[in-house]
């Protein structure tokens, strides 16, 4: 009976959020043209063949940043703005009301948002098909569904520290502020730019215990057949979740206590 | 007469956005951090580049830094003028507001291209320059009254071609209204500026000075920095920068026209 609600909920929620993304198509495939940064910077790689210096060869590096590409497209998030907003406007009033944690909303709106990108993500992998038709491969069923499952993954860990620090909205006003801070480490550090193999030993040495490389150099790895941990892997990503998800009921629960609706 | 007008007016804007800017006093310390990791971020970046290789396509690890310095005052002018008043176009247009600003006995560009300042991208303006005056002890450039004009020259075209990019996009609101992710594809686009063009392959190359001139805004100054740069470079980069400026203008005045006041 509960669940039969909560599945009719969730599925109420995406379908309406879902019918919103896709009036916004054009949006979103300039957002998804705007994540083709992996793209340039596989040119800077195989054009100055830096990539022999870390034994990858050119195809295996085009297939990483291909799948660096895909694995960020469906992990991005941008709660903590979308809550910030209402926040500020007063709309998270009416949400608190409802029997529904409104992070259940934003959480559909980018499942609904990733639904609605696939198609432009496939279009785009198209045209590097047609510029790199050597790098075509089929990754076998079982490593798709695994990397399936960790981007997925990684979306729930982006996702939970954007929630942590969207919260952080019911003490200061400007809480975006500090997700860009934190967008630093994540650009440069989860293999967008760079694979993390590249990277020197004195990095390399701690990057593993951070949850950085398992947000994109992790899953496109896994996705893109580079050999890989990946139970342990898929481990670490678990860990960081568990990790997160009680800070993020601690700080939503100390938060509303906090919240003062406008005009109190 | 009129000059001194406008002159009176912008520092009424300076007055105006600092003052409400400044309530947000740790927002400017987060953003400090920021500037700071972002940097020593795409340093790194570039020393995983130049770990095996002692200069790519002609670039020593020493010159490229000049390109991040460059990159990074360009950075810090893009977010303390450019973004904050040029996404604001959008909420102009879709709120309506446009109407007031046209209606101001003012030039509307001049309005709403300065209206806002973002103190935070100063601290980035500084870092650049830091950075750019230790590239040129490391480079050993002396400094003489030539080199210094050129420098200026050619860092001048480059934040009106900049500049002009960004107008031109933003002005395509008018039309499509909902625009605030094409600022992010030009944003993705602009990346490419920390890296010297001659690092991607040709037809790369061709799309990034012909297209999208990123080549021009910061490969010529740094070439200029290192005094390599030809004459005719520079000339180039003079014309392209009065092109973009004329038609930026010319493109707004051609877009107003189809502009239709809210709700008609």
């Amino acid at each position: 009976m509960i669940s039969d609600l909560i599945n009719h909920k969730i599925f109420t929620l995406l379908k309406v959020q879902y019918s919103n993304m896709l009036e916004y198509r054009v949006e979103i495939a300039l957002w998804a043209i705007s994540g083709i940064i992996p793209f340039f910077m596989l040119n800077i790689w195989t054009n100055n063949n830096l990539n022999e210096s870390i034994n990858i060869s050119d195809i295996m590096l085009s297939r990483y940043f291909l799948c660096a590409f895909f694995v960020r497209q469906f992990s991005v998030v941008w709660v903590v703005f979308s809550f910030e907003e209402d926040s500020l406007m007063g709309k998270v009033s009416p949400y608190l009301i409802q029997p529904l944690n409104p992070f259940f909303r934003y959480f559909a709106q980018h499942l609904a948002e990733q639904i609605t990108r696939f198609p432009f993500a496939i279009i785009i992998a198209f045209f590097f098909f047609i510029f790199n038709p050597e790098s075509i491969w089929v990754p076998n069923i079982g490593i798709l569904f695994l990397s399936i499952i960790s981007t997925f993954l990684s979306f729930l860990i982006q996702f939970l520290i954007q929630s942590i620090v969207a919260c952080l909205c019911f003490w200061t006003e400007k809480a975006s502020s500090i997700e860009r801070l934190l967008f630093i480490p994540t650009l440069f550090l989860s293999g967008l730019l760079a694979p993390v193999v590249s990277f020197p030993d004195y990095v390399k040495s701690w990057i593993y215990l951070t949850p950085f490389p398992y947000l994109i150099d992790f899953p496109a790895n896994l996705l893109s057949g580079n050999a890989i941990n990946v139970s342990g892997g898929l481990s670490m990503q678990i860990l960081w979740i568990l990790l997160l998800f009680p800070a993020f009921k601690k700080i939503w629960s100390e938060g509303t206590k906090k919240y003062t609706a406008m005009g109190s | 007469m009129t000059l001194r007008k406008y002159f009176k007016v912008y520092s009424k804007f300076l007055h105006t956005s600092l003052a409400s800017e400044l309530e947000y006093k740790t927002n400017i310390l987060i953003d400090l951090i920021t500037a700071i990791l972002s940097l020593i971020g795409s340093i790194f970046l570039l020393s995983i580049f130049f770990q095996n290789a002692g200069s790519i396509r002609g670039w020593d690890f020493e010159q490229a830094l000049i390109i991040q310095g460059i990159y990074t005052i360009l950075n810090g002018i893009t977010n303390t003028w450019f973004n904050p008043n040029l996404t604001e176009i959008v909420k102009h247009v879709r709120e309506g507001t446009l109407d007031f600003v046209l209606l101001k006995p003012i030039d509307s560009q001049f309005f709403i291209s300065l209206k806002k300042i973002a103190p935070s991208g100063f601290l980035e303006i500084i870092l650049g320059f830091c950075l750019l005056l230790y590239c040129i002890k490391i480079n050993q450039i002396n400094l003489n009254l030539s080199f210094l004009t050129l420098c200026f020259i050619t860092i001048i075209c480059s934040i009106c071609i900049l500049y002009s990019l960004w107008f031109f996009i933003s002005t395509t609101t008018i039309w499509f209204v909902k625009t605030w992710n094409a600022t992010e594809v030009l944003r993705s686009f602009l990346y490419i500026g920390r890296f010297p063009l001659n690092s991607f392959s040709f037809s790369l190359r061709i799309f990034f000075s012909v297209f999208i001139p990123i080549a021009f805004i910061t490969t010529i100054p740094s070439e200029a920095f290192l005094g390599l740069s030809q004459l005719w470079k520079i000339l180039l980069e003079v014309f392209v920068a009065m092109v973009f400026l004329f038609t930026s203008r010319k493109f707004w005045v051609f877009a107003l026209k189809f502009y239709s006041s809210a709700s008609s």
